[in-house]
């Protein structure tokens, strides 16, 4: 009840168009107890949009919802609609999970680049759109590792292996992946929450540089990070969207009770 | 008394610590112990072997045809017998292997029928080999009449070593972390191209590791053969797979008669002549060799193509 009332309401606060949209959307791991609960939740276009709740809340699973990973896994079940640009339900059985990837790319918690050289990670992406023109490749190798601000670090060790490189520069690399192939939404699930402070504020950095290119949604435990980075902040409970609204407004003025309870540190 | 009451539980702490250590280091002996008895053991053997057969093993015993005069038997049909068995018995089971193992393991829906079809292949792994040499003599040289062939050994030594590829493919592909998995897949790769770019690349060298050991087993395998009727004595090589006629490739050696060698090896110990037992023991020190060859060749391809892949 609580989040149906708050999601009309918030929305009002939205300036931006939206990029994605679920509508009441609702998830389940096999079963009958869904773990995402009629979400209903307008992304906005070009912006860091932050998912905050305590652990076990379902930031993960509602975040996997908008690419498909679900997929990957027996028994899992959709209901109700993630639209794309106002048109395309992501989540229809009609669309293949594919063409979702391929528009929509994503970066995990832990740094995950394949044991494979620094240039190759990168262009893989490319690879499997069946891109083979090596100019192309390098050209958009380069472009990538620059937005995702390793260039400098990386460029005369093109060929090293990608696991010889830092934590933080595996997660910036994992970054310039999903960036090659110019997606329209990133999906960030707590990037920095394998890295130190100074990989962290690299990251952070990075994405605030990559705002006026992408739309981001990105999961963290961290509320002083949605605060720096994000324009907008989603708070859920319990599978629910409670509040969401502009950052400020939630970290000022949050309407409902839950999210002051959290944001004050009373839970999770 | 305040004082008094840690230092005795620092006493305490440290008989505690000590008896630990103790049954740590007793572990270590133990298994130092265990490890001596086989090395000991296999080091024994392969003296044995050696002292007795090694002053045989020359250019000629290598490159002669089993005799019934033991001083010009040689080991050269049989060694012939054995790589042409195991190249039937490699292209037959490796390619259906992996290819079984990247099915169940990637492609085949979790649920109690996919449980069914792992409990039985790991089964099957251990089923004695001698139970395959009976099936195969009732379905490849009765049924299909295939006859005492090396298509029929080559056969029966590929179901023998099916369930091992099988079980080793997807043990190494279950050794790849989710994590990549995810990763190519959220870049809009299809299940194809996530298996062939990723986990067969990485998975390979200890696929390959799996093959090999499980081929070594095969190649001295006796049992199933002697069953579906391979000869004990047999002094011409099968047809050349080169012919200098069109076109010019011949298959008829597979329907050719064959050793291999340990049933020379064991048809020489079986004969009452002393001088045999010399020609039994090099032609198992060959044997040995062999499968020691490929063991070091597996270990050299793990290394080869596990460099620079780890996670
Ligand atoms: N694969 C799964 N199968 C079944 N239930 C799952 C699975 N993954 C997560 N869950 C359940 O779904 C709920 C939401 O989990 P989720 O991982 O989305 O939480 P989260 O908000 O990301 O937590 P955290 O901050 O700890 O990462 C939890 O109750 C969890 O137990
Ligand atoms: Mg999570």
């Amino acid at each position: 009840m609580v989040s149906e009332t708050s999601g009309h309401r918030s929305q009002s606060g939205i300036a931006h168009k939206a990029k994605v949209e679920a509508v009441n959307l609702s998830f389940y791991y096999g079963g009958s107890k869904a773990a995402i609960k009629n979400v209903s939740l307008a992304i906005p276009e070009k912006q860091i949009t932050a998912l905050i709740g305590p652990s076990g809340c379902g930031k993960t699973t509602l975040l996997r919802c908008f690419n498909r990973m679900h997929d990957l896994y027996d028994n899992n079940r959709y209901e109700g609609k993630i639209l794309l640009d106002s048109t395309v339900n992501l989540i229809s059985t009609k669309i293949d999970p594919i063409e979702v990837r391929m528009r929509v790319g994503m970066v995990f918690q832990r740094p995950n680049p394949f044991p494979k050289s620094i240039y190759e990670n990168v262009a893989y992406g490319l690879r499997i759109r069946g891109e083979s023109r090596r100019r192309v490749i390098d050209q958009k190798v380069e472009q990538s590792l620059q937005q995702a601000a390793l260039w400098n670090e990386v460029k005369d060790r093109l060929n090293d292996q990608a696991y010889d490189l830092s934590g933080g520069q595996q997660q910036r690399l994992c970054i310039a992946r999903a960036l090659a192939t110019d997606p329209e939404l990133i999906l960030f699930d707590e990037p920095t929450s394998a890295l130190d402070p100074i990989a962290t504020a690299n990251v952070e950095q990075l994405m605030l540089q990559l705002k006026d290119k992408v739309t981001m949604l990105v999961v963290t435990h961290s509320m002083q990070q949605a605060a720096r980075i994000s324009d907008y902040t989603a708070f859920m409970y319990l599978g629910e969207l409670v509040e969401f609204d502009q950052t400020s407004k939630i970290f000022s003025a949050p309407a409902q009770e839950k999210t002051r309870d959290y944001i004050g540190g009373r839970f999770g | 008394m305040a004082i008094a009451l840690p230092e005795q539980g620092l006493i305490a702490l440290r008989k505690s610590v000590s008896r630990r250590q103790l049954y740590s280091n007793l572990f270590a002996i133990v298994g130092l112990i265990s490890i001596l008895v086989a090395l000991v053991v296999l080091v024994a053997l392969i003296i044995h072997l050696l002292s007795q057969g090694l002053t045989s093993i020359d250019w000629q015993f290598l490159t002669s045809p089993a005799s019934s005069d033991a001083e010009e038997a040689g080991v050269f049909i049989a060694l012939v017998g054995s790589g042409l068995v195991m190249l039937v018995t490699t292209t037959l089971a490796v390619p259906v292997g992996i290819a079984a193992g990247i099915y169940l393991e990637e492609y085949a829906r979790k649920g109690w029928l996919a449980d069914l079809i792992e409990i039985n292949v790991t089964n099957l792994a251990g089923v004695p080999s001698i139970v395959y040499g009976l099936l195969a003599l009732g379905l490849f040289k009765y049924a299909l009449n295939l006859g005492e062939s090396i298509i029929t050994a080559g056969l029966t030594l590929a179901l023998l070593v099916l369930p091992v590829v099988i079980v080793t493919t997807r043990e190494a592909m279950r050794a790849i972390p989710s994590s990549l998995r995810e990763a190519a897949y959220a870049l809009g790769a299809s299940k194809w191209r996530m298996v062939k770019d990723h986990i067969l690349p990485y998975s390979m060298g200890s696929i390959l590791t799996g093959i090999i050991i499980g081929l070594s087993r095969a190649i001295g395998e006796t049992a199933p053969l002697v069953t579906i009727g391979a000869l004990t004595f047999i002094t011409f090589l099968p047809d050349s797979p080169i012919q200098p006629t069109f076109p010019f490739i011949s298959f008829s050696w597979l329907l050719s008669p064959f050793t291999v060698l340990p049933i020379q090896m064991f048809s020489w110990v079986s004969r009452p002549d002393l001088a045999f037992e010399a020609k039994a023991a090099a032609a198992g020190a060959v044997l040995l060799a062999l499968t020691l060859l490929m063991n070091g060749f597996a270990s050299f391809l793990r290394y080869r193509l596990r460099k620079g892949i780890k996670w």
